[in-house]
């Protein structure tokens, strides 16, 4: 490797794991778990449709499907973020009551199968829901069908990614730091901001992606509450599918563009943001 | 070791004892694979079946007809296949050797799915126009395209909210009451919504089709039984018409 002077450090670390020989057990196992990995994909790409995939790609139907599929899962990492973030902070710095309780909230969203997610959050939320008849009544406000409640329905499955991400580190960083930024004379968003922050970066970066990439791929939780109208809650994997129904072609391509877009974002996020937060450490 | 031997033993006593009909052995159940709008009706003649016929043991596995005749491709060992539309099982019977033509048993029709006691006194297609929330099955699957011959046969627009991914949770969105109204077949009304006709002038008439696709008997007998009038029973029981 040429390292540039500045990436010294990093590229060195880097050198140094990289010399150790793996123990040959250990390299035919996770060897063979790579595979596993991999080899969906490689049906996939194999089985592709090529010379259709101007025309797929070019399909009107397919770029709404996209457009929504992005649009909806940044604003529910956006949300995640919002929300999430002080969620994590009270579990892991506060001694309030029912901490556990929260914790395994989020934890049981996880576990839940998306599909009964969507009918919950259909009862909770939808016309005739706990929250949801209240609503209509007063406001006049039904979210099952709009673009709200794909973004409610990834919100819910989601989020737990990011909240139990970020509460991990935030338990596992030293408070020395913040308490001598705090002696001082910082106030605690300061050092939330310019200490707490910048020392979980990689766990809130890591934390964002899984959410975001849970959001992208959400499926049964969408069609359960959201419906699937092209436009409006119609995202791409409600849109492949439908395609598997009688064009499984579009849908293989269809897959394999959100394979695509995920799989550029996960590795330039986690050059660009995470390795860099690691090899700035010393 | 003893006890399959016994069972078989039991079996082939049961056969002879049904009067010489040719008998699928028990330990080689009848595989059938069945679109998921036949789920009720299968289940009872399974169950009347294998009561008439002990000794042959049927499996039915329900699912999208198109999605069934996808497995089949991929080498799903099936004996009898019954599909929701003639299309998926040209599909199936084209790729194959199979020298038995399907038979049409059972008819569907499509009716307005409203809630119990039609609370918003819905009389027809004209009234999906405008107001009541409706969803339709996505055209790509046979019950979103017969709702979209059926509409456009009446002359009726209708903005849905949701194209649903199948019949089922068209009638599920309906049940919940999330949906004031859905089109889907008679046979997907059940206690938790109600049918509203919609007259004769334009209705569609769905057309299940049947085949053994193995020389299996017991495959054969199956279908006969499908086809005959304990079948049948069962079929217009449920809200199917016969063919």
């Amino acid at each position: 490797m040429n390292a540039e002077p500045t990436a010294e450090t990093t590229s060195r670390s880097r050198g140094d794991r990289a010399s150790v020989s793996p123990p040959i057990a250990v390299f035919v196992l996770g060897g063979l778990g790579v595979l596993f990995f991999a080899l969906p994909f490689v049906g996939l790409v194999v089985r592709a449709p090529w010379s259709s995939f101007d025309d797929i790609l070019g399909d009107d139907g397919v770029r709404t499907a996209l457009w929504l599929s992005l649009t909806t899962s940044l604003v529910t990492t956006a949300v995640a973020v919002l929300i999430g973030v002080p969620i994590a902070w009270l579990l892991a710095r506060t001694n309030l009551p029912g901490r556990g309780f929260v914790r395994a909230l989020c934890t049981l969203s996880m576990v839940l199968p998306p599909v009964v997610a969507g009918v919950a959050l259909f009862l909770a939320l939808g016309r005739r829901g706990v929250v949801g008849r209240p609503l209509d009544e007063a406001f006049g406000v039904s979210l099952p069908f709009t673009t709200a409640s794909v973004v409610l329905a990834q919100l819910f499955v989601a989020m737990p990614f990011l909240v139990l991400t970020v509460e991990a580190a935030l338990r596992a960083l030293d408070p020395a730091g913040e308490q001598a930024a705090r002696t001082l004379g910082a106030s605690r968003a300061y050092v939330f901001w310019r200490v707490t922050l910048p020392s979980i970066r990689p766990a809130v970066v890591s934390g964002l992606v899984l959410t975001w990439a849970r959001a992208l791929g959400e499926f049964g939780a969408t069609i359960t509450f959201a419906g699937s109208f092209p436009g409006t809650t119609r995202t791409v994997p409600l849109a492949t599918y439908l395609a598997l129904e009688n064009d499984p072609d579009q849908a293989i391509l269809l897959s394999l563009v959100l394979v695509a877009v995920s799989f550029a974002v996960l590795v330039g996020l986690r050059e660009r943001w995470v390795g860099a937060a690691f090899g700035a450490r010393p | 070791m003893p006890a399959p031997r016994t069972a078989a033993a039991t079996a082939l006593a049961a056969c002879l004892g049904v009067g010489g009909a040719a008998c699928g052995s028990a330990d080689e159940p009848v595989i059938v694979f069945a679109a998921s709008s036949l789920t009720d009706a299968f289940d009872r003649i399974e169950a009347d079946f294998e009561a008439a016929n002990p000794g042959v043991d049927v499996v039915v596995s329900y699912g999208g007809s198109s999605s069934l005749v996808a497995q089949l491709d991929d080498g799903a060992p099936v004996d009898v296949l019954a599909t929701a539309n003639p299309e998926q099982m040209e599909r199936a019977v084209s790729s194959r050797s199979v020298t038995v033509t399907p038979e049409v048993f059972a008819r569907n029709s499509m009716v307005i799915a409203v809630e119990p006691g039609n609370p918003l006194g819905i009389e027809g297609l004209s009234d999906l126009a405008d107001g009541p929330v409706v969803v339709l099955a996505a055209p790509e699957v046979p019950a979103g395209a017969y709702a979209r011959d059926v509409l456009a046969c009446a002359g009726v627009a209708v903005e849905p909210a949701s194209f649903e991914p199948s019949v089922r949770s068209v009638a599920t969105k309906v049940a919940l009451g999330e949906a004031d109204a859905g089109l889907v077949y008679r046979t997907d009304i059940d206690d938790r919504t109600a049918a509203v006709e919609l007259g004769p002038s334009c209705n569609v008439s769905a057309e299940f089709p049947i085949v053994a696709l193995t020389g299996d008997a017991g495959a054969e007998r199956f279908v006969d039984f499908v086809t005959g009038p304990e079948g049948g029973r069962a079929l217009v029981d449920v809200g199917f018409e016969r063919p």
